[in-house]
Protein backbone atom coordinates (compact mmCIF):
# COMPACT_ATOMS: atom_id res chain seq x y z
CA UNK A 1 0.00 0.00 0.00
CA UNK A 2 1.56 3.15 -1.43
CA UNK A 3 -0.61 6.20 0.00
CA UNK A 4 -3.83 5.57 2.33
CA UNK A 5 -7.44 6.04 0.59
CA UNK A 6 -8.28 9.71 0.33
CA UNK A 7 -4.81 10.64 1.38
CA UNK A 8 -4.07 12.78 -2.30
CA UNK A 9 -7.77 14.03 -1.94
CA UNK A 10 -6.79 15.51 1.98
CA UNK A 11 -3.40 16.80 1.02
CA UNK A 12 -5.54 19.03 -2.11
CA UNK A 13 -7.61 20.03 0.68
CA UNK A 14 -5.20 21.12 2.93
CA UNK A 15 -3.32 23.22 0.15
CA UNK A 16 -6.82 24.88 0.10
CA UNK A 17 -7.65 25.22 3.76
CA UNK A 18 -3.67 27.04 3.89
CA UNK A 19 -4.29 30.72 2.64
CA UNK A 20 -7.94 30.51 4.43
CA UNK A 21 -6.50 30.04 7.49
CA UNK A 22 -3.75 32.23 6.99
CA UNK A 23 -6.41 35.02 5.90
CA UNK A 24 -8.31 34.37 9.00
CA UNK A 25 -5.46 34.74 11.25
CA UNK A 26 -4.87 37.78 9.82
CA UNK A 27 -8.84 39.27 10.83
CA UNK A 28 -8.66 37.88 14.07
CA UNK A 29 -4.99 40.07 14.67
CA UNK A 30 -6.80 42.85 13.13
CA UNK A 31 -9.82 42.72 15.74
CA UNK A 32 -7.66 41.86 18.78
CA UNK A 33 -5.77 45.12 17.58
CA UNK A 34 -8.76 47.01 17.55
CA UNK A 35 -9.89 45.69 20.93
CA UNK A 36 -6.14 47.34 22.13
CA UNK A 37 -6.58 50.33 19.68
CA UNK A 38 -10.27 51.18 21.67
CA UNK A 39 -8.20 51.23 24.90
CA UNK A 40 -6.13 54.04 23.75
CA UNK A 41 -9.24 55.89 21.93
CA UNK A 42 -11.04 55.76 25.32
CA UNK A 43 -8.58 57.36 27.19
CA UNK A 44 -9.57 60.81 26.43
CA UNK A 45 -12.73 60.11 28.46
CA UNK A 46 -10.78 60.16 31.23
CA UNK A 47 -10.57 63.49 32.44
CA UNK A 48 -8.31 64.12 34.33
CA UNK A 49 -5.80 63.95 31.10
CA UNK A 50 -4.36 66.64 29.45
CA UNK A 51 -4.78 67.62 25.60
CA UNK A 52 -1.66 65.37 25.11
CA UNK A 53 -4.40 62.47 25.51
CA UNK A 54 -6.30 63.42 22.40
CA UNK A 55 -3.23 63.22 20.30
CA UNK A 56 -2.88 59.75 21.84
CA UNK A 57 -6.25 58.86 21.17
CA UNK A 58 -6.01 59.52 17.37
CA UNK A 59 -2.62 58.38 16.84
CA UNK A 60 -3.78 54.67 18.47
CA UNK A 61 -7.10 54.97 15.89
CA UNK A 62 -4.02 55.64 12.80
CA UNK A 63 -2.36 52.60 13.91
CA UNK A 64 -4.84 50.37 13.69
CA UNK A 65 -6.06 51.61 10.33
CA UNK A 66 -2.08 50.83 9.28
CA UNK A 67 -2.16 47.59 10.58
CA UNK A 68 -5.65 47.18 8.79
CA UNK A 69 -4.45 48.32 5.73
CA UNK A 70 -1.31 45.69 5.56
CA UNK A 71 -3.63 43.47 6.74
CA UNK A 72 -5.61 43.76 3.47
CA UNK A 73 -2.98 44.02 1.00
CA UNK A 74 -1.74 40.64 2.42
CA UNK A 75 -4.89 39.21 2.57
CA UNK A 76 -4.85 40.40 -1.18
CA UNK A 77 -1.91 39.38 -2.04
CA UNK A 78 -2.34 35.50 -0.62
CA UNK A 79 -5.50 35.35 -2.60
CA UNK A 80 -4.03 36.39 -5.66
CA UNK A 81 -1.06 33.78 -5.45
CA UNK A 82 -0.78 31.76 -1.77
CA UNK A 83 2.81 30.98 -3.25
CA UNK A 84 3.61 34.08 -4.25
CA UNK A 85 5.63 36.77 -2.41
CA UNK A 86 5.94 36.35 1.11
CA UNK A 87 4.74 37.59 4.05
CA UNK A 88 8.30 39.60 4.72
CA UNK A 89 6.75 42.90 4.39
CA UNK A 90 3.14 42.43 5.89
CA UNK A 91 5.32 41.13 8.87
CA UNK A 92 7.47 44.12 9.88
CA UNK A 93 4.38 46.59 9.45
CA UNK A 94 2.73 44.55 11.32
CA UNK A 95 5.70 44.71 14.01
CA UNK A 96 5.64 48.11 13.84
CA UNK A 97 2.29 48.95 14.09
CA UNK A 98 2.33 46.92 17.70
CA UNK A 99 5.09 48.06 18.85
CA UNK A 100 3.83 51.60 18.09
CA UNK A 101 0.94 50.62 20.29
CA UNK A 102 3.10 49.85 23.41
CA UNK A 103 4.42 52.85 23.00
CA UNK A 104 1.27 55.17 23.01
CA UNK A 105 0.61 52.86 26.03
CA UNK A 106 3.33 53.83 27.86
CA UNK A 107 2.31 57.66 26.68
CA UNK A 108 -0.20 57.72 28.19
CA UNK A 109 1.35 56.98 31.74
CA UNK A 110 3.48 59.77 31.66
CA UNK B 1 26.83 35.49 19.98
CA UNK B 2 26.61 38.93 19.19
CA UNK B 3 27.74 38.82 16.17
CA UNK B 4 25.15 35.89 15.25
CA UNK B 5 21.97 38.31 16.82
CA UNK B 6 23.20 41.36 14.70
CA UNK B 7 23.16 38.59 11.62
CA UNK B 8 19.53 38.02 12.68
CA UNK B 9 18.97 41.50 13.21
CA UNK B 10 19.61 42.64 10.02
CA UNK B 11 17.63 40.27 8.14
CA UNK B 12 14.52 41.60 10.31
CA UNK B 13 14.77 44.99 8.16
CA UNK B 14 16.03 43.45 4.74
CA UNK B 15 13.58 40.86 3.28
CA UNK B 16 15.16 40.51 -0.12
CA UNK B 17 18.36 39.05 1.87
CA UNK B 18 16.59 36.38 3.35
CA UNK B 19 15.44 35.38 -0.07
CA UNK B 20 18.85 34.65 -0.73
CA UNK B 21 19.28 31.99 1.45
CA UNK B 22 18.81 28.59 0.28
CA UNK B 23 15.80 27.50 -1.68
CA UNK B 24 12.05 28.43 -1.13
CA UNK B 25 10.30 25.71 0.92
CA UNK B 26 6.49 24.55 0.46
CA UNK B 27 4.15 27.58 0.72
CA UNK B 28 2.60 25.81 3.05
CA UNK B 29 5.35 25.57 5.62
CA UNK B 30 5.80 29.40 5.15
CA UNK B 31 2.40 30.27 6.03
CA UNK B 32 2.19 28.37 9.01
CA UNK B 33 4.78 30.20 10.16
CA UNK B 34 3.38 33.69 9.27
CA UNK B 35 0.40 32.21 11.47
CA UNK B 36 2.49 31.99 14.21
CA UNK B 37 3.68 34.91 13.92
CA UNK B 38 0.16 36.46 14.10
CA UNK B 39 -0.24 34.19 17.25
CA UNK B 40 2.52 36.14 18.95
CA UNK B 41 1.75 39.39 17.68
CA UNK B 42 -2.17 39.04 19.21
CA UNK B 43 -0.37 37.74 22.76
CA UNK B 44 1.83 41.24 22.33
CA UNK B 45 -2.11 43.11 21.78
CA UNK B 46 -3.46 41.44 24.49
CA UNK B 47 -0.60 42.16 27.16
CA UNK B 48 -0.54 45.79 25.38
CA UNK B 49 -4.10 46.38 26.27
CA UNK B 50 -3.83 44.84 29.68
CA UNK B 51 -1.35 47.41 30.54
CA UNK B 52 -4.40 50.13 29.38
CA UNK B 53 -7.11 48.37 31.27
CA UNK B 54 -4.92 48.37 34.37
CA UNK B 55 -4.04 51.93 33.97
CA UNK B 56 -7.53 52.83 33.12
CA UNK B 57 -9.69 50.91 35.43
CA UNK B 58 -7.78 50.41 38.57
CA UNK B 59 -7.80 53.90 39.73
CA UNK B 60 -8.53 53.12 43.17
CA UNK B 61 -4.95 51.79 43.32
CA UNK B 62 -1.97 53.65 44.83
CA UNK B 63 -0.27 55.95 41.52
CA UNK B 64 3.23 53.81 41.77
CA UNK B 65 1.76 50.41 41.74
CA UNK B 66 -0.79 51.22 38.79
CA UNK B 67 2.10 52.33 36.51
CA UNK B 68 4.18 49.86 37.66
CA UNK B 69 2.08 47.38 36.09
CA UNK B 70 1.13 48.82 33.57
CA UNK B 71 4.26 49.32 32.81
CA UNK B 72 5.53 45.69 33.31
CA UNK B 73 2.63 44.46 30.99
CA UNK B 74 3.05 47.48 27.85
CA UNK B 75 7.03 46.34 28.33
CA UNK B 76 5.81 42.37 28.21
CA UNK B 77 3.75 43.40 25.12
CA UNK B 78 6.71 45.07 23.24
CA UNK B 79 8.97 42.39 24.13
CA UNK B 80 6.41 39.58 22.63
CA UNK B 81 5.98 41.98 19.09
CA UNK B 82 10.07 42.12 18.88
CA UNK B 83 10.19 38.39 19.66
CA UNK B 84 7.67 37.65 17.12
CA UNK B 85 9.27 39.07 14.40
CA UNK B 86 13.16 37.54 15.31
CA UNK B 87 11.35 34.18 15.86
CA UNK B 88 9.65 34.71 12.52
CA UNK B 89 12.90 35.45 10.49
CA UNK B 90 14.75 32.56 12.08
CA UNK B 91 12.12 29.96 11.57
CA UNK B 92 12.26 31.06 7.51
CA UNK B 93 15.97 30.72 6.88
CA UNK B 94 15.96 27.83 8.97
CA UNK B 95 13.21 26.40 6.76
CA UNK B 96 15.19 28.03 3.50
CA UNK B 97 18.10 26.36 4.54
CA UNK B 98 17.29 22.98 5.15
CA UNK B 99 17.98 23.50 9.07
CA UNK B 100 16.25 22.28 12.10
CA UNK B 101 13.53 24.84 13.57
CA UNK B 102 15.22 27.52 16.50
CA UNK B 103 15.14 25.90 19.83
CA UNK B 104 13.38 28.74 22.18
CA UNK B 105 13.29 29.44 25.98
CA UNK B 106 10.79 32.37 25.23
CA UNK B 107 7.46 30.32 25.56
CA UNK B 108 8.74 28.88 29.01
CA UNK B 109 9.72 32.33 30.15
CA UNK B 110 6.13 34.09 29.26
CA UNK B 111 4.59 30.76 30.86
CA UNK B 112 6.73 31.55 34.07
CA UNK B 113 6.24 34.99 34.72
CA UNK B 114 2.59 34.45 33.62
CA UNK B 115 2.47 31.98 36.90
CA UNK B 116 4.36 34.34 39.14
CA UNK B 117 1.44 37.25 38.38
CA UNK B 118 -1.17 35.07 39.08
CA UNK B 119 0.10 34.58 42.24
CA UNK B 120 1.04 37.90 42.36
CA UNK B 121 -2.88 38.41 42.51
CA UNK B 122 -3.52 35.57 44.70
CA UNK B 123 -1.11 37.17 47.67
CA UNK B 124 -2.80 40.55 47.24
CA UNK B 125 -5.98 39.16 47.48
CA UNK B 126 -5.52 37.02 50.69
CA UNK B 127 -3.90 39.78 52.32
CA UNK B 128 -6.80 42.46 51.47
CA UNK B 129 -4.37 44.64 49.77
CA UNK B 130 -6.31 44.71 46.60
CA UNK B 131 -7.57 48.11 45.00
CA UNK B 132 -6.16 50.12 48.49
Amino acid sequence: MSTPYGAEAADERDRGAQPERTRLAWRRTTLAFAVAGALGVRSVLDGARGPSAYAVAATSALVWLCFLAVAHRRIHTLSADPAGPGAGRAVRWATGCTLALALLGMLLLA
Amino acid sequence: MIERFLATFRLWFAPQRLQQEGSTPDYRFSLANERTFLAWVRTALALVAGGMAVDQFLTGMVWGVRTTISLALLAGGALCALRAVNHWVRCERAMRRGEDLPATRFPALLGTATALAALLVVAAVLLGRAGS
